[in-house]
């Protein structure tokens, strides 16, 4: 850990002063929520126009980051920025691969890193580290002028939800960098080849099925092993059919939520799939490599999966595959959703622990993370969409990334996401238990709906289990 | 003289006895007080709720399913590998009463036996995941191959076949070491004694039943206590070869997952110390059991 400052720190009084031009009301709120953070000395500098946010010079900054699958080009970038920034300071740039692991013991210790990219398998749960007062108030930053632009915020600067999905219980905890959407993947050469156009309603997704399976290849595989992967077309064929007012009734756990009519349809429509064998054989014993695998090899033509996809398949895919991202088609012709509707979300949480060593060191560093600089190279290096508006602005994409980007562009407004998952995790297990279950065969829709509202009556009426509405 | 020899004792052992305190005896008896505690594995404090955390777990539907599975495997993993064991390991010592110890190869046999020993759990795991894969594992060719196509199936994706293919692998990954054991307890066996077991007409099967399993007992009991507690984990395999993991929906949930999913996946900590708490008994309680219930005479040579 960097030791506290020895070098004179202005007082409370003038950092007041200086932080009103930023939103003085932000900076209140974080020292108000800062929880845990009470008792440790906090770094701070001179505000100024060239540091809105206070950042003290020759402090240095430890960033722990998690090291996956897109790379750590872009936050290596952000820390050469912030050492450019603040001379003085020198940035311990650490990744890692179990975020959890390595993380939980400083924090209980109370001596936590000043940034962490809190992501991967083994991260910490996010509403668990909120509820201990564990993550700074990030309202500051998003107050603050951006690094492009002095004259925009860093909130205008970001995709619309992203904010929406770091808050939790009314303050802003950690921003997402990376903007996730799911839909159905299928190759363009392969269905130009055979003459197939992708279906825009259900009836004609089992039509084509139909046809595909009579040219030899299987219409659908999926990563059976990890039945998450599937719950993600149903829920949203769910949410596309009884629009937001169904999500909503699933996150806030009301009653009969899982037996709602647009939910009873969207897994009536994925359990066709599953009669008319449309699925490739043995697909829920695969894992997700082995099932996209598959895929990329032109055994399957449909697979479901997130904007990650490409990326992942980089090395597998033949050359000429040219894989793009579509969304689920409408199930009914009454839908409340248009046909573009994407189910979206956003991963990579980067988060300020609030007893870090050097908060506001942090908050900066975000700053720079969150500049059209980085999030242009995020888009060049992690082939993913960075949520900083415009950063894809005249970078030249593949065909998957360039369908993802114009399936958000096309969705507008209509980009949904539930939020059980983040909430309830036991409630996610028990949806992903049933939906392998319904894609094997072994239960039917009704007997899925019935499974899983009992366990979401269970975790509605566990009283230790905190409650989030939304 | 006394006085000294005590002297050097103490001395030699507190070191060892020191970081058995800190790093066995201190994580148990924090383990026992996390029991009784709501920590979320997060906050600096955690409040102390009684034995809630032990009264939930008997009305988890998922705990329940764990040791059920961890049961199953307790009854089949010891048994099965312990016959087998021993089955290879009389092989392997057979015909020593006649010539000089073993058949011809025997010695290469013991080695390839404890091949499977060699490989890490999580290399065991993945590779296991290739064989029962089911479009093009080893398991469904050799199925294909040996004309019962039929059989074939998604072993992993079953609910009815899923704990027992992770039992396979459990078996045979354990049945090499006994065999070894065995095999040199065996070996032990005076051989004037399976001499005269022969010259008074005892064919192979008596033999092996009247002196052998008699001589090497007290090693069949310690194998059956080291498989007990073998079968009730099975984490590592479970976590990385099954659907879910611990699926299709809860066959081959293990107590060890249930305990780490609840600590690291949903921040109950407190909870899962509870779970372990409770298989720390479990596992003792049945460790006694074990050892009373294959209690028998010993073998004295005079």
């Amino acid at each position: 850990m960097t030791p506290p400052p020895t070098r004179p720190s202005p007082t409370r009084r003038t950092l007041l002063r200086g932080a009103t031009a930023a939103g003085a009301a932000g900076l209140l709120s974080g020292c108000v929520t800062a929880g845990g953070g009470d008792d440790t000395e906090e770094a701070t500098g001179a505000v100024t126009d060239e540091n809105p946010l206070g950042v003290p010079d020759d402090t240095g900054l430890e960033v722990v980051m998690f090291n996956g699958g897109y790379g750590q080009a872009y936050t290596e970038h952000a820390a050469e920025l912030y050492e450019e920034r603040h001379p003085g300071a020198e940035v311990d740039h650490q990744g890692v691969q179990r975020v959890g692991e390595t993380l939980q013991p400083r924090f209980v210790a109370g001596e936590p890193p000043d940034v962490v990219d809190n992501t991967g398998a083994g991260r910490l749960d996010l509403a668990q580290l909120a509820a201990s007062g564990q993550l700074h108030d990030l309202a500051e930053l998003l107050d603050a002028p951006s690094l492009d632009d002095p004259a925009v915020p860093v909130r205008d600067t970001l995709m619309p939800g992203v904010v929406a999905d770091g808050t939790l219980d009314g303050a802003v905890r950690f921003l997402n960098y990376s903007s996730v959407l799911w839909g159905v993947w299928y190759s363009t050469s392969l269905f130009e080849a055979h003459g197939w156009a992708y279906p825009e309603t259900w009836d004609d997704m089992l039509a084509l099925c139909e046809e595909i399976g009579q040219a030899g290849i299987a219409p659908w595989t999926w990563q059976g092993k990890f039945p998450e992967y599937m719950v993600d077309p149903l829920q949203s064929l769910a949410a596309k059919t009884g629009g937001i007012e169904l999500v909503e009734n699933i996150d806030n756990l009301e009653a009969d939520a899982w037996r709602q009519d647009g939910m009873l349809a969207a897994a009536d429509a994925i359990h066709r799939l599953v009669t008319g064998g449309h699925i490739m054989a043995g697909s829920e014993a695969l894992s997700h490599t082995e099932a996209q695998n598959a895929w990329s090899n032109g055994e399957a033509a449909f697979i479901p999966c997130g904007s990650w996809l490409e990326g992942e398949q980089q090395e597998v895919t033949p050359e000429g595959f040219d894989m793009v991202m579509a969304p689920v088609p409408d199930l009914t012709a009454a839908d409340a959703m248009p046909f573009g509707a994407l189910q979206g979300s956003s991963s990579e949480s980067f988060l300020v622990p609030a007893q870090a060593a050097n908060p506001r060191g942090g908050l900066d560093y975000l700053r720079c993370l969150f500049s059209l600089d980085v999030a242009r190279g995020f888009t060049e290096t992690a082939k993913a969409l960075p949520v900083v508006r415009g950063a894809t602005d005249g970078v030249e994409m593949s065909t998957g990334l360039a369908s993802v980007a114009a399936a958000v562009e096309a969705a507008g407004e209509h980009v949904f996401g539930y939020k059980y998952r983040l909430w309830y995790a036991p409630l996610a297990k028990a949806v992903d238990d049933a939906t392998g279950e319904l894609l094997t065969g072994r239960l039917d829709p009704e007997a899925w709906a019935d499974r899983i509202q009992t366990a979401a009556d269970d975790v509605a009426a566990d009283d230790s289990i905190t409650k989030h509405r939304r | 003289m006394r006085h000294g020899k005590n002297r050097f004792l103490i001395g030699a052992l507190a070191a060892p006895l020191l970081l058995y305190g800190v790093f066995v005896v201190s994580p148990y008896a924090q383990a026992f007080y996390l029991a009784f505690t709501d920590w979320n594995g997060l906050a600096g404090q955690a409040d102390n709720v009684g034995f809630a955390n032990f009264t939930a777990l008997w009305s988890d539907g998922l705990f329940l399913a764990a040791l059920r599975n961890n049961g199953l495997m307790l009854l089949a993993v010891p048994l099965l590998t312990i016959v087998l064991a021993l089955f290879f390991a009389a092989l392997l010592t057979m015909g020593r009463s006649d010539r000089h110890g073993g058949f011809r190869g025997s010695g290469a046999y013991r080695i390839v036996y404890f091949f499977p020993q060699l490989l890490s759990v999580a290399i065991l795991g993945v590779l296991f995941q290739f064989v029962y894969t089911p479009n093009n594992g080893l398991l469904n060719g050799l199925l294909e191959a040996l004309g019962l196509g039929s059989l074939t199936r998604s072993w992993l994706a079953e609910p009815a076949w899923a704990l027992p293919a992770v039992m396979a692998v459990m078996v045979w990954a354990a049945v090499g070491f006994y065999v070894v054991l065995f095999a040199a307890a065996m070996e032990s066996i005076p051989r004037d004694v399976l001499e005269a077991a022969r010259l008074d007409g005892a064919g192979r099967l008596t033999t092996f039943r009247r002196i052998t399993l008699p001589f090497v007992w007290d090693t069949v009991q310690v194998a059956y206590v080291y498989l007990g507690i073998l079968a009730l984990d099975g984490f590592a395999l479970v976590q990385i070869m099954t659907v879910g993991p611990g699926g299709p929906d809860n066959a081959t949930e293990v107590v060890g997952l249930t305990l780490y999913r609840a600590a690291f996946t949903y921040g109950e900590f407190g909870y899962a110390s509870a779970m372990g708490v409770t298989l720390f008994f479990i596992t003792l309680t049945l460790t006694a059991l074990a050892l009373r219930a294959t209690r028998r005479e010993r073998v004295e040579i005079a």
